[in-house]
């Protein structure tokens, strides 16, 4: 082989210096924790998918009550009953208004009349089901949030306090913490909400008040787990302020866990509402949200299954869309997972 | 003497998310049989995914044989059906792993996990396999075995463990073991009983040892020959005395310099400048260039290919090519060369390493 | 061992302490008394009645007495059905709702572990996100909207099955599948994800340099240490099964404990109200009890050895 190389030029032999710093230099730009967690969420399409749909129903939730000259919470007897109809979709035979009268298919709106339209019908007080029903998203979506709210800031409270005090107070809270999570959710649930009047804001408390020791678990196990780390302990050394240590050591090493365990808490939040007024413990009429206009659709299932299918394609959706992100941050936010 | 693998230009790349990553880029040795050839190297190098694309154990989803021949046999193992290469594992090839805690199944009795080699490859029945995995057990230095055979692996210690994958690995009288990094988790204590154990079964089964490590104090103490990696190649292979009393490649005298020892006369550590490279873009002419002060122009270009130093020794840098200026090698490795008989510095009478 | 499960028993008997302490206090502030349906009794009758119920006593011996009846399985007595006892009633429906709830685990978990299995095993194909698509589906979407459209397609619409009416075991079919959604999707996502891990593990490497074939090493090796956390999903998976029922028997007309706790809610029949809940209370947590238990035996060998990234 050495006949071959000896065509080199001699000069390609001249020793040189390189710089060893050069080899130092890193070729790959510096990412902020967020920028990385955000080029992850990025690729994951699923989510983003998730994320429009989630903006939309948002959307939807403020502008679609008025969309329509329909009042949601108006009776109109004389309009009871009426199934789906759309200007323009009418003609391809979909959204026509025709619905069964006793055991005949028929147009109602001809029949009765009617010259106005109900995009996704009126159920059996002629109250107008599409702005209903968005009306109702808003108020599912009030609810979900704000008891997840609640969850949050007295999960991360309640464990940061436990986690970070450590010793006896610790010790306190967290004997109080098993004897409540022996309590089921269902159970104490029905039992608060027995003990209030129904209303918006019986429903969040009902769902918050065993809804945050999740939380606060996951967030005492985490501070529990950084504060004897390394960089806790240099700042301490330095005679970092606990305020300090909590508020720039600890808290942004939580944020990413505790945004990722909110995204699962809003579902949960949705679910429970839906499921009290589906078993008549939640809002009563003429409120709407996503639970009592189910349990209304569900009793008229054989004759207008229309009233059903809206608002529970409108809350799977929503599920499926928190769902969805909540795994998308997840893995996004999870530093295991980095390569 | 007889080959028992010979790898040929092994290339071999993985597909990521970020690209594709040249993990190997031409690699060729071979080991001979009762030998124990050391591979050393910094992490990233290839070493343990040599062994591995011996063994074809990467993923295959995201692993691409790029080129070259792994020779067993008389076979090529990468041509061979994954059929084919079950009956290799284990049986004429065995491997170790570098952490004992997490190599054996936690819900499985050990006797159960020394027995399986024996009942798939050697066709033994059961209370055979008992009786020779008994046997194993206490060969590999562990008291009571009948009793311990029963026990989970969480009942045993670190050392413990990986005397009990030794027995795994040496249950069908392998021709070949591969061990990853086998000390590197434990004890030091511990690491100098298992090297001990390791170099006394190799004796007595006669098996080929590739030896992985990045401890040079544990080549020397038991490998027969050495190859370095860098980068994904092989940049210089030889007896072990040449490679510690007769290195040639910059890359080899940093390692030999960075090894601490108990005589040093200065207080400071060397350490080899910069980071390994970026196998994403590896560089196109001698990958250990960037970090070297021995750089030659010629070192960017083109990749040097592996200079013959003798019969077993040979080195991948241009300084070898007879066109290349004379460059004295760090002092400690300098001290070392004097006393090889065939190096430059040797200087001749003091009890040398041969 | 025996510490942590005197520990553990004793927090049990923490929280149901609360729980029926609670209750008492509900009974006794919600409107509607045991006498509220019987209000044209004359004083007498009146009289006779608290004396019998032991009304006129001061409310901590009305709490003593409760809880004493409590740890007796004494539930009270229910107003709506005329002087018949809750527990009574209760296990008269128990049968109905253990039928749903122990068809729809078995059939769900299996099927779920399955669909995790596939998934894991052939990761990144078309089977693995057919099978996440069921479980985001199943973990999503409650089980009354499942209930409700199977209803809708299967009794209503093809008319396989009766609408609304039990006729015996043909007609858990429907309520248990919808039941079961929520099983499946949980265990077929816990699968694949720690079959996932399991296979990258050492010991799987090991198994497979020892020259195991995938078969041996899906189930010889993998497939165990993928099985074994999974009972720590089993009290989560209960409790929502229960909630599940409550919504689920009420859509299908199932005579079982969740369909009459709905009715005794929209009746406001307290008593069974109180006493389903009890009831509730201590199978969940005699359920996750067990579980825990169940799983702190196993579980040392795992943690020391496996789990220990």
């Amino acid at each position: 082989m050495t006949n071959k190389l000896e065509k080199l030029p001699k000069d390609s032999f001249e020793r040189i210096t390189i710089d060893s710093t050069q080899a130092e230099k890193i070729s790959k730009p510096s990412l902020s924790f967020w920028q990385d967690a955000w080029l992850r969420i990025r690729k994951n399409k699923a989510a983003i998918v998730s994320m429009f749909i989630l903006i939309f129903i948002v959307f939807m939730t403020f502008a679609g009550p008025f969309m329509v000259k329909h009042d949601p919470e108006a009776v109109k007897v004389s309009h009871a009953n009426l199934p789906p109809k759309v200007p323009g979709l009418e003609k391809l035979g979909i959204f026509d208004g025709v619905g069964k009268l006793g055991s005949k298919t028929v147009n109602l709106y001809e029949l009765k009349k009617i010259d106005t339209y109900y995009w996704f019908g009126t159920d059996s007080l002629g109250r107008d089901l599409f702005s209903r029903l968005w009306k109702g998203t808003q108020i599912s979506l009030l609810i979900a949030f704000v008891a997840a709210f609640i969850d949050v800031v007295v999960g991360v409270i309640y464990g940061g306090i436990s986690g970070y005090y450590g010793g006896r107070t610790d010790d306190i809270m967290q004997r109080i913490v098993e004897v409540l999570i022996g309590i089921p959710t269902l159970v104490i649930v029905i039992l608060m909400i027995m003990m209030m009047d129904s209303g918006i804001w019986s429903i969040i408390i009902a769902i918050s008040i065993t809804g945050w020791i999740g939380m606060s678990r996951i967030v005492r196990g985490q501070v529990l787990k950084y504060k004897n780390q390394e960089f806790v302990l240099a700042a301490r050394t330095l005679g970092a302020s606990d305020r300090r240590i909590i508020g720039k050591h600890l808290l942004p090493n939580l944020m990413a866990i505790i945004i990722v365990n909110m995204m699962f808490t809003i579902p949960t939040a949705i679910f429970f509402e839906a499921f009290l007024s589906f078993i008549g413990l939640g809002l009563q009429a003429p409120k709407a949200s996503l639970g009592t206009l189910i349990n209304d659709g569900y009793k008229f299932i054989s004759y207008q299954p229309y009233m059903l299918f809206f608002p529970a394609f409108v809350l799977s959706l929503l599920m499926i869309a928190f769902n969805l992100i909540g795994d998308g941050l997840r893995d996004a936010l999870d530093p295991k997972m980095k390569d | 003497m007889e080959k028992i693998i010979e790898v040929k230009d092994l290339e071999l790349s993985f597909h990521t998310f970020a690209g594709e990553v040249k993990a190997i880029r031409g690699v060729s040795f071979e080991v001979f049989k009762g030998e124990t050839l050391a591979i050393v190297g910094e992490s990233g190098s290839g070493k343990s995914v040599t062994t591995k694309s011996i063994m074809r154990l990467l993923p295959e989803s995201s692993t691409e044989f790029k080129n070259g021949q792994v020779l067993f046999g008389g076979r090529d193992l990468l041509k061979i059906s994954e059929r084919e290469m079950q009956k290799v594992r284990g049986k004429d090839i065995s491997m170790i792993f570098q952490d004992p805690m997490t190599s054996l199944n936690p819900t499985m009795k050990i006797g159960k996990q020394i027995m399986e080699p024996l009942l798939k490859h050697q066709k033994l029945n059961k209370s055979d396999a008992w009786k020779k995995s008994v046997e194993l057990l206490g060969l590999v230095g562990m008291p009571q075995p009948e009793m311990r055979m029963k026990q989970f692996p969480h009942q045993f210690s670190g050392g413990q463990r990986q005397r009990i994958v030794i027995a795994v690995a040496l249950a069908c009288n392998p021709k070949l073991l591969i061990a990853d990094e086998p000390t590197t988790a434990l004890d030091v204590t511990i690491q100098a009983q298992i090297l001990e154990l390791m170099k006394d079964l190799q004796k007595k089964i006669d098996t080929s040892i590739i030896f992985i490590t990045h401890d040079l104090g544990v080549v020397a103490n038991v490998a027969d020959r050495v190859a370095v990696m860098y980068g994904g190649q092989i940049v210089e292979v030889g007896t072990v005395d040449e490679i510690f009393y007769n290195p040639q490649h910059p890359y080899t005298w940093g390692l030999l310099s960075s090894m601490p020892s108990l005589d040093a006369t200065e207080d400071k550590l060397y350490a080899i400048p910069g980071t390994p490279p970026d196998l994403l873009a590896p560089p196109k002419g001698d990958a250990f260039a960037l970090r070297s002060e021995y750089a030659l122009k010629i070192d960017l270009e083109e990749m040097p290919p592996l200079f013959k130093v003798s019969e077993t020794h040979y080195a991948a840098t241009w300084l070898l090519h007879p066109d290349a200026p004379q460059v004295d090698p760090p002092a400690p490795v300098m001290e070392r060369m004097k006393s090889f008989p065939g190096s430059r510095y040797y200087e001749g009478n003091a009890g040398g390493a041969k | 061992m025996a510490k942590y499960i005197t520990k553990r028993v004793v927090y049990m008997f923490i929280s149901l302490f609360l729980i029926a302490s609670l209750t008492f206090v509900l009974m006794k502030l919600l409107p509607g008394s045991p006498l509220a349906s019987a209000e044209k009794l004359s004083i007498e009758q009146r009289e006779v009645i608290y004396e019998k119920y032991g009304l006129n006593d001061p409310i901590p011996v009305q709490y003593i007495r409760y809880m004493g009846n409590l740890a007796k399985g004494d539930f009270g007595i229910s107003f709506q059905y005329k002087n018949a006892d809750v527990m009574t009633l209760i296990l008269k429906k128990l049968e109905y709702s253990v039928i749903l709830g122990a068809q729809a685990i078995v059939f769900g978990t299996v099927i779920g572990i399955v669909l995790g299995m596939i998934a894991a095993l052939k990761q990144n194909t078309i089977w693995d996100y057919g099978s996440t698509i069921i479980a985001i589906l199943g973990i999503s979407i409650p089980s009354f909207v499942f209930a409700v459209l199977l209803q809708f397609i299967f009794a209503v619409e093809l008319e396989w099955f009766d609408v609304g009416l039990w006729n015996g075991w043909k007609s858990s079919i429907l309520p248990s599948i919808a039941l079961a959604m929520g099983p499946i999707a949980i265990a077929a996502r816990f699968i694949r994800t720690e079959m996932i891990e399991v296979l990258g593990t050492d010991y799987i490497l090991l198994a497979k340099a020892k020259g195991a074939n995938w078969f041996e090493i899906a189930f010889k090796h993998a497939f165990r240490n993928a099985l074994i956390p999974l009972i720590t999903v089993l009290g989560p998976l209960a409790a929502g099964l229960l909630t599940g029922s409550l919504v689920v028997e009420q859509i299908f007309a199932i005579p079982g404990i969740g369909e009459q706790f709905v009715k005794s809610i929209n009746s406001n029949d307290y008593a069974i109200i109180m006493g389903t809940t009890m009831f509730f209370s201590v199978f969940l947590i005699v359920i996750i009890l067990i579980v825990d238990i169940l799983y702190g035996i196993i579980d040392p060998r795992i943690r020391l050895s496996g789990g220990s990234k």
